[in-house]
């Protein structure tokens, strides 16, 4: 099953390193990890969609507590989250299929970002799952190259990770 | 205004710092001129990776952090197997390495390693450090990491640059900054009151001490509740010596070279109260098949180690000696008279093998037991990996003093120099290191170290002229095809031992035994004893 893990971690130096190495070593997988500051520059939110059972899923928050740099660590639900991922994908299109292109990326309400002779670039942010979705539908015309961002996400309402700096 | 070097030895000095052990190079230079006159007394070890394993030995008798330097490079590098083996067994140790100047950090450049990237999967946490005014702050932290929550070894990188770099003492950052940081030592109320009546409903409960429990200095502890709430207790490797071997309560070492009857206890039991141990796979081999048949308490500081190995039952996270005393107070109260009994018979039902040997050569299990024997009740024994380290682990007897092995990562060589450590930790009580041929070998360096610093400490070398337990493993699970675990007759280990400085005797016959422990133990200096053994004396 996949989990999606917000996890404030101090923003210094070596603390990806820590994370992405703890994943490694204990053989827990990672899906996606996004990284960035927050409200607060000394401190850093990362998002981390992991697959595997209830026992590995607890382990894996456990052992990511355990950390000397990780400051809050909360298991985000699909239903109770907003969850949004940013893809740059830039596919061929000619003059033949341009229309087409450019009428999907409408539906999805994406942007076409860059043009040129026999490419369009499209960026969309959505939730993880459109974001396959459209990746799919243009996979026909031919998909040159991705950029994504991973899946970053906060709770909905008014709840938060329930951390402040002091 | 004031150096690196000088900030790091001051805050050293604040820690009640007064013995390191070490390896210089040139990038530690620095801290080294200024450690020449800061009264701190130096151990100067044979190869780096002694100097963690006797800061370790140190720390294991001390309670607290102990420090081991070594220089950039190579000399870092060799730190890491002393700093795993510590990991492993939740040792407190401080490690400063010198590092490459901060400009050449990441070119490759002469003894350069990543040594913080390199040692991240075997330290608590580790620092590399690139501004002096840091060095109060992060030798302050360092020290509350190791020693508090789960202990473990934290790294300290020093580049050379920022040793010699002046700062000004008023602009030194000094307040701890560990907001990620909050282990837990007491005990959930309602947990406690939950353990409480599982103890009171259980037919058959056993509790099993791990080393979390030396590490807490819970001995005491602990034996007020076995004793109080009448509960019979095995024990890990790590966990040995928390309670005298002959107490009525106590039913030995459990699992893959331990007692029968702790096995059975453990398999039999209903109700398992783990205290301080991770379950690792030499203590129980198949930790699943215990969940289905005993409910399982697991007391640990580290919540990440609950649920790990074994599905819990009750977890409790907290500081074994806050949680027991908790437990005793709480009047936690077993009724499980039957068991007992059954224990008690299972117990006397076993027969060790002390057999005498035909030929009159020494059986080491004999062997040992005498050795232990014949130490002084609070003594210090430090045994290696092997045979020596089962044999050890089962027939000592343990009266109050203290039992010291790299049990989790099982790391050959770690005996003599962790002997060195213990012995000027605590110089007043008996340290005994055991090993074997093949163990002494990795670490014979240090014979040299423990006469150039005058730590008497008696090395008992256990000598079969093989690596007894491969050969073992080899007979039982690849058809006795015995390959590269003969070590053959060289080095003359008495003759060695003597040319480095040492009182050394040699014996092969279990009627020269009784002698030459007494001459051992009674010898003036450090002294080592070889006891030529068969190779064919078997673990168990």
């Amino acid at each position: 099953m996949k989990r999606t893990i917000s996890v404030l971690v101090e923003n210094k130096a070596g603390v990806l390193s820590r994370v992405s190495g703890l994943f490694a070593r204990r053989g827990f997988n990672i899906n996606s990890l996004a990284v960035g500051e927050t409200e607060d520059p000394a401190i850093s939110r990362m998002t981390i969609v992991s697959e595997g059972d209830e026992h590995t899923i607890e382990q894996v928050e456990k052992q990511l507590n355990k950390m000397i740099d990780t400051l809050k660590i909360k298991l985000l639900e699909d239903g109770s989250s907003t969850r949004r991922e940013l893809i740059l994908i830039k596919v061929e299109a000619d003059t033949s299929t341009r229309g087409e292109v450019i009428d999907i990326a409408r539906v999805f309400g994406a942007k076409v970002v860059d043009i040129s002779a026999t490419t369009l670039t499209v960026e969309h942010s959505d939730r993880p799952e459109r974001i396959d979705l459209l990746v799919d539908l243009l996979r026909p015309y031919r998909i040159q190259e991705i950029a994504r961002t991973g899946t970053v996400a906060l709770e909905k309402g008014c709840g938060t990770i329930g951390y402040k700096n002091k | 205004m004031m150096t690196g070097a000088q900030a790091l030895v001051a805050a050293l000095k604040k820690q009640n710092v007064n013995t390191i052990f070490g390896y210089p190079g040139v990038a530690i230079c620095s801290f080294y001129d200024e450690l020449s006159t800061s009264g701190i007394r130096h151990i100067l070890v044979r190869q780096e990776q002694n100097s963690g394993h006797a800061a370790s030995g140190y720390a294991r008798i001390t309670g607290r952090p102990a420090v081991c330097v070594a220089t950039s490079g190579p000399g870092a590098v060799n730190l890491i197997t002393a700093l795993a083996t510590a990991y492993m067994d939740s040792i407190p140790l401080i490690a400063i390495t010198g590092q490459v100047s901060t400009d050449l950090l990441g070119r490759d450049v002469f003894q350069e390693a990543d040594i913080t990237g390199a040692a991240e999967p075997f330290t608590k946490y580790s620092y590399l450090v690139k501004n002096p005014a840091e060095i109060p702050r992060i030798i302050d932290e360092a020290f509350y990491i190791a020693e508090s929550g789960r202990p473990g070894p934290v790294l300290i990188d020093l580049p050379i640059d920022i040793q010699t770099a002046e700062f000004d003492p008023a602009a030194a950052q000094v307040a701890r900054h560990l907001p990620g940081y909050r282990p837990t030592t007491k005990g959930h109320p309602g947990q406690i009151k939950r353990v409480v009546a599982a103890i009171a409903e259980a037919k058959r409960p056993l509790v099993c001490i791990g080393g979390g429990v030396i590490a807490a200095n819970a001995q005491t502890e602990l034996q007020t509740f076995c004793e109080t709430a009448g509960l019979p207790a095995v024990a890990t490797m790590m966990g040995i010596g928390a309670m005298p071997t002959a107490h009525v309560n106590y039913f030995g070492m459990l699992g893959t070279h331990g007692k029968p009857y702790a096995n059975y206890a453990v398999k039999q039991a209903d109700l398992l109260i783990i205290i301080g141990a991770r379950v690792g796979d030499r203590a129980v081999s198949a930790p699943h098949s215990l969940e289905g048949h005993a409910k399982i308490v697991h007391i640990d500081i580290d919540p990440a180690e609950i649920g790990k190995n074994l599905g819990t039952t009750i977890p409790l996270v907290g500081d074994a000696k806050t949680v027991l005393a908790q437990l005793t107070e709480a009047g936690a109260q077993a009724n499980c008279g039957e068991w007992m009994d059954d224990l008690d018979d299972q117990r006397r039902l076993f027969r060790p093998d002390f057999d005498h040997r035909h030929d009159g050569s020494i059986n080491p299990k004999v062997f040992l037991r005498s050795v232990s024997m014949s130490m002084e009740d609070d003594s210090i024994l430090v045994c290696d990996v092997g045979q020596n380290q089962s044999w050890a682990a089962g027939n000592v007897l343990m009266r109050g003093g203290k039992f010291l092995t790299s049990g989790g990562m099982g790391t050959m060589g770690y005996s003599i120099p962790a002997a060195i450590g213990a012995k000027l930790a605590d110089p007043g009580r008996q340290v005994v290191a055991v090993c074997g041929d093949g163990s002494f070998q990795m670490s014979m360096c240090e014979l040299a170290t423990a006469v150039q610093h005058h730590v008497p400490i008696k090395i008992i070398v256990i000598n079969n002229h093989s690596l007894g337990m491969v050969l073992e493993h080899q007979d039982l699970c690849y058809k006795g095809n015995r390959y590269a675990v003969e070590l053959g007759s060289s080095p003359d280990i008495t003759a060695l031992a003597a040319a480095c400085g040492l009182q050394a005797q040699r014996i092969a016959k279990a009627d020269q035994c009784a002698e030459a422990i007494d001459r051992l133990l009674e010898a003036d200096g450090p002294a080592l004893l070889e006891c030529v053994i068969s190779p064919e004396e078997t673990t168990p």
